[in-house]
C-alpha cells in the first residue's frame, strides 16, 4: 500500500518559505482568486511538484516564488532571505524555452553568468561548458537556437537556468509542449541531474503521472479560489520510470483526489 | 560561378538585341541611344570627372543625412516605444510625416534654408528618420514578453536589458526599418537634386535633368544606370550582410 500523509508544517530551516500567499485578479468576468492563504516549505535538495488543473494559480504561485508577481498579501523567503523582486537566486524554466534567438547555446547559458561580476571570464566559461556537457548538448554550443529540436532547446534552458547556481529552480510545464518519447527522456535526464547535484526544484504540473514520476512529494491545488488540497509523498526509489506499475498506482490515486477536489470546487462555486 | 554565367548571358543577349535594334534603326537613335552611345558617354564623363564629382556629391548627402536620420530615428523609436504618452502624440506624427513623401519638404526646405547643402541635408532626414523611428518603436512592441520576463529572473535590469534583450531582439524590424528608411531618402534625394539646383555641388540628379534640357539621352540612360547600380551596391554592401547574419541566427527564411 502507498502511504498518503498530509502536510505537516516543519518549523525547521526551509529553503524555499511560501507564508500566507493570497492573489487576486480583476478579469473581465470580474474578480478570480487566483490563490488563497498559500503555505509551504520545501526543505533544501527537495523536489516538490505542484499538481493541478489549468488556472488553479499554480503558475501564478511559481510566478510570485519567482519575483516576477506580487501577491496581494503573504509573504516568500528564499533561503530564509524575503523575496522582493525577481533575482538569479530563483531561476525559472518556463512553459516555452525562452532562449535568446540572437545568441548562440552557449551565449545563453552565460548570459545570467555575465551579469555576476565577481566571476572571471574564464570561470563563466567553464562554467557554462561544464553546465551543457551535464545536459549533453556539449557539442552543440556554438549552435544557433533554431538549429535545435525542442527537447534540446528545453535542455538549454535547464542548463541556463542550473549555471547561475541558484537557491532554487522553479519549472513552469517545462515538458509540456515535447512530444512523448523526448519527454520521457528529459524525466530520466532530469531525475539523473537532481540526484547528482541535489538542486532544491519546484514544478509545477497538470499531468500526475509526471508529477508522481518526479516529485518527492506532489502538492494538489484546487481552483478558483487556488488552495492547496492534498499532499502525497512520493516513495518510490529513483531513478523512477514513468511507465512502471508502481508509478501508475501513485499517479491513479493522486488523480482521484485531483478529481474530487476539482468537483467539491465546482460545487462551492455553485453554493 | 554559375550564377554570373547566367547574369552574364542575360544581360548580353538584352543588351546585343537593344544594340543591334538601334543600329538597324527599328529604335530612333535620338530617343533610344545604343547601349555602346551610352557607355562611350559613361567613359568620358568618368575620365572628365564630371560622373565621380556628381557621384561623390550625391553619395555624400545621401550618408550624412541617413545616418543623421538614423542618430534621430533609434531613439526617437525608443522614446515612443517606452512612453505611453509620447506613443499617442510623437507616434502618431511620425505616422503622419511618413505618409507625406518627402521631397513635399523640399519647398519648405528651400524657403528655410536656400539652395543649399542644408536643405538637402533636411530633405534626407525627412525622408529616413520617421521609417527607422516607425520600425524601432513597432520591433520593440513586438518582442516577446517572455524574453525580458526571463532575463529578468536572471538578473538583468534598466540599461542592461534595454542593450542585451530588448534592441537586439528587435534588430529584425529595426532592419528593415532601416532598410525601408534608406529607400525613401534615395528617392526624395533624386527628387530633390532633380528639382531644385544647388550651386555648392551637381549631384547625379542635377546630372539626369541637364540630360534631358540638353536631350542628351545617352546621358539621362547612362546615369540612371548609375543610379540603379548604386542602389543595388547599397543592398549588396550594407544591408545584405547584416540581413543574412539576422536570417542565420534566427533562422528566418532564405
Amino acid at each position: 500500500m502507498m502511504e498518503v500523509i498530509l502536510s505537516s508544517r516543519s518549523s525547521s530551516k526551509a529553503k524555499l518559505a511560501v507564508e500566507d500567499v493570497s492573489k487576486t485578479f480583476l478579469t473581465s468576468q470580474g474578480k478570480v482568486q487566483a490563490l488563497d492563504n498559500i503555505t509551504l516549505q520545501v526543505q533544501s535538495g527537495e523536489f516538490v511538484c505542484l499538481l493541478g488543473p489549468s488556472g488553479c494559480g499554480k503558475t501564478t504561485l511559481l510566478n510570485i516564488i519567482a519575483g516576477l508577481e506580487i501577491p496581494d498579501s503573504g509573504r516568500v523567503f528564499a533561503d530564509g532571505l524575503p523575496v522582493t523582486d525577481a533575482g538569479s537566486d530563483r531561476q525559472v524554466m518556463f512553459q516555452e524555452p525562452a532562449l535568446f534567438p540572437w545568441l548562440t547555446v552557449i551565449g545563453n547559458v552565460m548570459f545570467a553568468l555575465n551579469l555576476k561580476r565577481e566571476l572571471t571570464d574564464k570561470t563563466r566559461r567553464e562554467a557554462a561548458e561544464s553546465y551543457l556537457r551535464l545536459v549533453g548538448l556539449e557539442r552543440f554550443m556554438r549552435a544557433n537556437i533554431h538549429e535545435l529540436s525542442g527537447g534540446m532547446k528545453q535542455r538549454v534552458a535547464l542548463a541556463r537556468a542550473l549555471a547561475p547556481d541558484p537557491v532554487v529552480l522553479l519549472m513552469d510545464e517545462p515538458f509540456g509542449s515535447l512530444d512523448a518519447l523526448t519527454r520521457e527522456q528529459l524525466y530520466g535526464d532530469l531525475q539523473d541531474i537532481w540526484e547528482k547535484h541535489r538542486r532544491t526544484i519546484v514544478f509545477v504540473t497538470h499531468n500526475a503521472r509526471e508529477a508522481a514520476c518526479l516529485g518527492d512529494r506532489v502538492l494538489i491545488f484546487s481552483s478558483r479560489p487556488g488552495r492547496i488540497r492534498e499532499q502525497f509523498e512520493i516513495r518510490l526509489p529513483r531513478p523512477r520510470d514513468i511507465n512502471s506499475v508502481e508509478l501508475a498506482e501513485y499517479s491513479t490515486a493522486i488523480t482521484r483526489a485531483l478529481k474530487s477536489h476539482l468537483n467539491q470546487g465546482e460545487e462551492e462555486v455553485g453554493e | 560561378m554559375r550564377r554570373w554565367l547566367a547574369l552574364l548571358t542575360f544581360f548580353g543577349v538584352l543588351t546585343a538585341a537593344w544594340e543591334v535594334l538601334v543600329l538597324e534603326g527599328v529604335w530612333p537613335r535620338v530617343l533610344v541611344p545604343a547601349p555602346t552611345d551610352i557607355a562611350s558617354y559613361l567613359g568620358t564623363s568618368f575620365l572628365d570627372g564630371t560622373l565621380t564629382g556628381a557621384i561623390w556629391i550625391t553619395l555624400r548627402r545621401l550618408i550624412l543625412g541617413y545616418a543623421a536620420g538614423f542618430a534621430l530615428g533609434l531613439p526617437l523609436g525608443l522614446l515612443v516605444a517606452k512612453f505611453k504618452y509620447f506613443e499617442g502624440t510623437l507616434g502618431l506624427a511620425a505616422l503622419g510625416f511618413q505618409a507625406l513623401p518627402s521631397i513635399c519638404w523640399a519647398p519648405l526646405a528651400l524657403l528655410w534654408f536656400g539652395q543649399t547643402e542644408t536643405a538637402m541635408f533636411f530633405i534626407v532626414i525627412m525622408g529616413s528618420v520617421w521609417s527607422i523611428m516607425l520600425a524601432t518603436n513597432s520591433g520593440i512592441r513586438n518582442i516577446p514578453p517572455i524574453y525580458v520576463r526571463a532575463a529578468r529572473t536572471m538578473g538583468s535590469r534598466g540599461v542592461h536589458t534595454w542593450l542585451k534583450v530588448v534592441f537586439p531582439a528587435a534588430l529584425p524590424f529595426i532592419v528593415s526599418g532601416m532598410k525601408q528608411g534608406w529607400a525613401f531618402a534615395w528617392r526624395s534625394l533624386m527628387a530633390a537634386e532633380i528639382y531644385i539646383t544647388i550651386i555648392t555641388g551637381f549631384g547625379l540628379g542635377h546630372l539626369l535633368h541637364y540630360g534631358r534640357e540638353l536631350h542628351a539621352m545617352d546621358a539621362v540612360l547612362g546615369i540612371m544606370i548609375i543610379i540603379i547600380l548604386i542602389g543595388l551596391l547599397t543592398d549588396r554592401l550594407l544591408f545584405w550582410p547584416v540581413e543574412s547574419y539576422i536570417h542565420r541566427r534566427w533562422g528566418t527564411a532564405e
